[in-house]
């Protein structure tokens, strides 16, 4: 792995954050959202500002730009300083004559990010006409300039388009376009590349690292992913719940981190290469798939779209106690397939073998028999349980109308809490009183209730933090491993996809690229686009759990 | 496939956080005004047997359209009849027209509204229909219905419902709809649970909060449009003393006595109005989406 | 984008069908002889069968609604029960004042709520919010007549400003002439319409408010005015021109109501005295032009998203 060894002792201090307090009106009475932090970022430099949610990073943007909620949150102590320049001594009326000029930002979703009503071109534009005097034209050229910078493909066309005619790479140029505009000394990324595929991040982290050696700026980057961190930091701070709790050059962060939470962090990264291979099954496959087809819309009276092919021949089978990966970028159909075999859609045409009875075309009410043989966890921990009901009766509702009495079904239900480690007494609570990783132990256990064949795991991990990802991939492991589930896991992460899976399928636009055993594939892939799934994995030759080179033993 | 595209907490969390004790706390004068004086408008209009000096229906041509006395509050209209106890009373039927087509329109909205959200061979259909109703402009309609049903109370709770099941039914079709993307219920439906189970178990739950809302709306609306019927003649029997009744009268001596319309129209404005901030303050407490705002 | 046009164009009809079948069977289906309620319970013989005679009531159900759909759509909306004359011509006749009433309502009400919408959100919580919400709760609760009346008393007999009542012709008498006279009934029929925008504009603007693109052009450094108008206003304008656009049935309502409180002889007054005279063929006909109306301006108002929304494509 390179790092960054870039040496700023001499370069100039651009922001200066010193003790910065920042808490909720007083009547909230609660401990401040941030608690004394301090942190420096000098000319050119790249600093990382990582830390799980709730750690306070993404308010210490906020606060840089003077853009904290009004009356929610309130500088209460500590100072700012841009270049020699006091920013929470600044009126209103100056700070805003800052923003974009001195330091600018730009944010983790393109898409809401920018104006969804005004062409792109205008957006950035509008930067100029806000702070500038320069005339039309010589806007549009500085505007058109700044756009060929971001290696924007036809400009011309690209300005006249709004936001929702571009790709989400695309948009993130404009984003960057808009802040770099009037060379800003400071540029604040707030996940800026946590919505997009890895193959688009790696060209917008390249983007933002040769825009800063070209202009100068320093960047403060936020980021959750480690991987991120190992590749463009220069330095980095760790924070949690508020309080900073470390800062060091990034090789000496990674190799040798001083604090718990910090070691705790970097362990929890899933390597990526692949689990150690488990003995090969025996017996039939669960669950088999056949020239699995499924095309979106099409047809209508007026419509004369020929449909979305989601999925084109996807075929593959998993054995028992296996767990099968499904791998891909945002469009690639892997949700598509995952929906197909939990029959939440009917599939086009194709086969779903379980068990050996094919479900690809039954109705709802021969399905019925089936479903308690497959059983499914959502990625979204806050909306895959009711709400309105208590844990328990959520976790009983499967096994009763199966045949189950309530009674019995609640005992094994009390058991279940227990073997994913929450208290027996959960039953009796509401979903909001858990936290998101809790939520999804709970939803595994409402799957397994049903003593399942196969488990349906559909991004079942995206949502939550590192620490409690490791967690909950610990878990499913357990599971299968005493009670012999099948689980196909759904997942963009291919360092979780090698932290869990025997076997692996990339798929892309619809189609499987390439299939086999995870040790296999992702050690050694065959497919250009799989190769080039696993060079954009950032970090990828660093193994942050155990603080050095992969492959160093 | 964002990792932090969560959405935040989920509408039921907000509610049951706001519905806890000190919640309530915060909701601030104007909601607790508003109850006091609908339970007052309430209380007097029951009491008002009682309360009443006079007789409402007694008329005495030697007093016609007199001015306060000792023995007449609010002075008498042109029949001689005592206004004040009039409009003591003109409420009764005011409020039982408001409450009665709120509750039909919910109950039959909700009805439809589900059958809507849950079948889609029927959805087309039925939407298609309430468009159709919603295109009519409800007041015609009502004057219409009434103006054939003869001016009965249920002929104008009938003439007043119609009008505003469509509304009823959008609303809670859109609910359902939305609903039904929910991955608890997708998770619902790979339990294996039937769809009865799901409409009415996982789905209707939902509906009830913004029925709360729009119920109460429809009350002040009813309210409302019980008095416009009778206003333009096409309300119930103008032997009846409504506040609409009671107005209506009055019209043609306003420039003599503009009591007649002042001191129901009055007593009318102040029950809607405490009728819609109630409903404001329910929406407010019920909707997540404008709350979160508040965060 | 026009063959989007046409097919809203198209889907207008089976609205439209579907309520001349409502109107048709209002009548036919109401329990009784439907010349006995229309007539009234002193007509006489010859009286009800003069009204049987008129509405077609002696054939087959199917055969009175395709005559009566025939008539329809050669715009022959039948002839009144009262002075028998054509219900087309009587309409013709009194269109124009209630066209200018509204289109003069409809200004005044934007122009006053939109603004008052955007402040309140932008203001959210402060003093003008209150103001501006207690405004639009009051304008929904206070029943149209007792909101003329109140403005009669105090601005025409009290300050003595306006007429009482009435109404004068743009064209024949003048613009200032037609304006001091409709002045009063607009500003009333206007209120509860401001109180529907108002209370729209604020609600939707504070949803666009909290959006990230509004985070962006705070972060770009751009006026807090352009802020407002440029970035919220926008993408905040589908749900205002929806409400206006319902809200044009409270409208519809309004003007019957405020034309007899203020004497005008439009479309409104037509409309009650049809009631109080049970002219049912007048009534009928009112219920299918103001629906169509209100099928056409929620129409343009579909067709006009695209010009504020760029993503909506047809």
């Amino acid at each position: 792995m390179l790092f960054k060894t870039r040496n700023f002792d001499d370069a100039k201090t651009v922001l200066d954050i010193s003790d910065l307090v920042v808490s909720l009106p007083p009547a909230a009475k609660a401990k401040p959202v941030l608690n004394g932090i301090s942190l420096t970022i000098r000319q050119g430099e790249t600093v990382c500002l990582v830390g799980e949610s709730g750690s306070g990073k993404s308010v210490t943007s906020l606060a840089v730009m003077g853009l904290l909620p009004k009356d929610a949150l309130f500088v209460t102590g500590g100072s700012i300083s841009l270049s020699g320049t006091d920013l929470l001594a600044q009126s209103p009326g100056a700070m805003q004559d800052m923003r974009a000029r001195r330091v600018a930002m730009i944010f983790q979703e393109p898409m809401t990010a920018l104006n969804p009503v005004l062409r792109v071109g205008e957006q950035i534009e509008e930067v100029l006409e806000s702070h500038t005097k320069l005339p039309a034209d010589e806007r549009r050229r500085r505007v058109i300039d700044i756009m060929e910078q971001v290696h924007l493909p036809d400009v011309e066309r690209v300005y006249r388009s709004y936001p929702h005619q571009l790709s989400g790479g695309q948009r993130q140029r404009i984003m960057i376009a808009m802040a770099l505009v009037l060379e800003p000394e400071l540029l604040i990324a707030d996940e800026p590349t946590t919505a997009l595929d890895v193959t688009t991040q790696k060209q917008i982290l390249s983007l933002i690292a040769e825009l800063q050696e070209k202009h100068g700026t320093a960047v403060l980057f936020i980021t959750h992913d480690m991987g991120v961190v190992a590749e463009i930091a220069d330095s980095v701070y760790v924070m949690n719940h508020g309080d900073m709790v470390e800062h060091a050059p990034i090789e000496t962060l990674l190799r040798d981190p001083k604090k718990d939470y910090t070691r705790k962090l970097l362990a929890a990264v899933p390597s990526l290469t692949p689990r150690a291979a488990r003995p090969a099954p025996g017996g039939d496959p669960v669950l088999r798939v056949e020239q699995l087809n499924m095309v979106y819309g099409g047809g209508g009276l007026f419509k004369r779209h020929p449909g979305t092919h989601a999925a084109k021949a996807v075929t593959f089978d998993v054995a028992r106690g296996r767990t099968l990966g499904i791998v891909g970028e945002s469009g690639s159909g892997k949700s598509t397939v995952a929906r197909c075999i939990m029959r939440l859609i009917q599939p086009t045409s194709g086969a779903i073998r379980l068990r050996d009875s094919d479900i690809a075309q039954l109705t709802r009410k021969q399905l019925k028999p089936h479903r308690q043989h497959l059983q499914v966890v959502f990625q979204d921990p806050f909306r895959s349980l009711n709400p309105r009901w208590t844990v328990g009766r959520s976790l009983v509702e499967g096994p009763v109308n199966y045949g189950q009495s309530p009674a019995a079904a609640r005992e094994r239900a009390a058991e279940l809490m227990e073997i994913v480690g929450l208290p027996r007494d959960s039953l009796d609570r509401y979903p909001h009183q858990f936290s998101g990783g809790q939520r999804q132990r709970i939803a595994i256990a409402r799957a397994v209730a049903m003593e399942p064949d196969v488990l349906v795991a559909d991004e079942a991990v995206s949502a939550l933090d590192v620490s409690v990802q490791a967690q909950v991939l610990d878990l499913l492991d357990e599971l299968q491993e005493k009670l012999g589930i099948t689980i196909v896991f759904i997942t963009h992460d291919l360092r979780v996809a090698a932290q869990i899976c025997d076997d692996v399928l990339v798929m892309q636009r619809g189609v499987v690229v390439e299939q086999g055993a995870a040790a296999d594939v992702l050690a050694n892939p065959q497919h250009d686009y799989t190769r080039s799934l696993i060079e954009a994995a950032p970090g990828r030759s660093w193994d942050f759990a155990n603080f050095r080179e992969l492959g160093a033993a | 496939m964002a990792m932090n595209s969560v959405p935040p907490a989920s509408a039921m969390q907000s509610v049951l956080r706001l519905l806890s004790i000190p919640g309530l706390k915060k909701l601030g004068v104007g909601p607790l005004l508003a109850a006091l004086v609908l339970l007052a408008i309430v209380i007097i209009t029951l009491l008002s047997p009682w309360l009443a000096p006079h007789d409402p229906l007694e008329m005495q041509p030697l007093l016609r359209l007199k001015g306060p006395m000792p023995d007449y509050p609010l002075g008498t209209d042109p029949y001689g009849r005592d206004l004040y106890s009039r409009v003591l009373i003109g409420g009764r039927v005011s409020l039982l027209i408001g409450i009665g087509a709120a509750v039909v329109s919910v109950l039959i909205g909700l009805l439809i509204g589900l059958v809507a959200g849950f079948f889609r061979m029927l959805d087309t259909i039925i939407m298609r229909i309430m468009d159709s109703l919603m295109a009519i402009p409800s007041i015609l309609l009502a004057i219409a219905l009434v103006a054939l049903n003869g001016p009965s109370i249920t002929s104008v709770i009938m003439a007043i419902t119609i009008p505003e099941i469509p509304r009823v039914v959008r609303l809670v079709r859109s609910v359902v709809l939305t609903a039904r993307e929910e991955p608890y219920v997708e998770a619902a439906q790979a339990l294996g649970s039937s769809m009865p189970k799901i409409l009415f178990q996982h789905l209707m739950p939902n509906t009830m909060a913004p029925l709360i809302v729009q119920g109460t709306y429809i009350l002040a609306s009813a309210i409302l449009t019980e008095a416009i019927l009778s206003f333009l003649g096409a309300g119930v029997s103008t032997e009846i003393p409504t506040w609409g009744n009671i107005m209506a009268e009055g019209r043609q001596y306003f420039r003599i006595k503009p009591e007649l319309i002042l001191w129901p129209g009055l007593m009318l404005s102040l029950c809607i109005l405490s009728i819609n901030l109630l409903g404001d303050t329910a929406r407010d407490m019920l909707d997540p989406r404008l709350k979160k705002r508040g965060e | 984008m026009l063959g989007y046009i046409i097919r809203r164009i198209l889907a207008i009809i089976p609205v439209m069908l579907i309520v001349a079948i409502f109107v048709f069977l209002l009548l036919r289906l109401t329990p009784g002889d439907p010349a006995a309620i229309i007539a009234g319970d002193m007509a006489t013989p010859e009286q009800l069968n003069r009204i049987r005679e008129a509405m077609g009531l002696n054939d087959p159900l199917l055969v009175q609604f395709f005559t009566w759909m025939g008539r329809l759509l050669q715009g022959d909306l039948g002839v009144s029960l009262i002075s028998g004359t054509d219900v087309t011509t009587m309409i013709g006749q009194r269109i124009f004042p209630t066209l200018n009433m509204a289109l003069l309502t409809i200004v005044i009400a934007v122009m006053i709520a939109v603004p008052m919408g955007v402040v309140a959100a932008w203001r959210h919580r402060s003093w003008v919010d209150y103001a501006v919400m207690s405004f639009s709760v009051l304008g929904f609760s206070v029943p149209v007549f007792v909101i003329g009346y109140l403005f009669i008393l105090v601005f025409a007999i009290s300050l003595d400003w306006f007429p009482v009542q009435g109404y004068a012709s743009p064209t024949d008498k003048g613009v200032l002439a037609f304006l001091d006279r409709a002045i009063l009934p607009a500003l009333t029929l206007a209120t509860i319409y401001v109180a529907l925008i108002a209370r729209m504009t604020r609600a939707s603007m504070l949803e666009v408010l909290g959006e990230d693109y509004i985070r962006t052009a705070r972060a770009k450094g751009v006026r807090e005015s352009k802020v407002l108008f440029r970035h919220a206003l926008r993408n905040a304008a589908v749900p205002i021109l929806t409400v206006i656009g319902t809200g044009f049935a409270l409208l519809i309502s309004g003007v019957v109501v405020t034309e007899s409180v203020f004497n005008i002889p439009g479309i409104g007054r037509l409309t009650v005295d049809a009631i109080l005279a049970r002219d049912y063929p007048v009534i009928q006909a009112m219920i299918l032009l103001t629906s169509g109306t209100y099928v056409v301006v929620n129409l343009i108002i579909d067709i006009s998203y695209t010009i504020f929304d760029p993503r909506i494509r047809y």
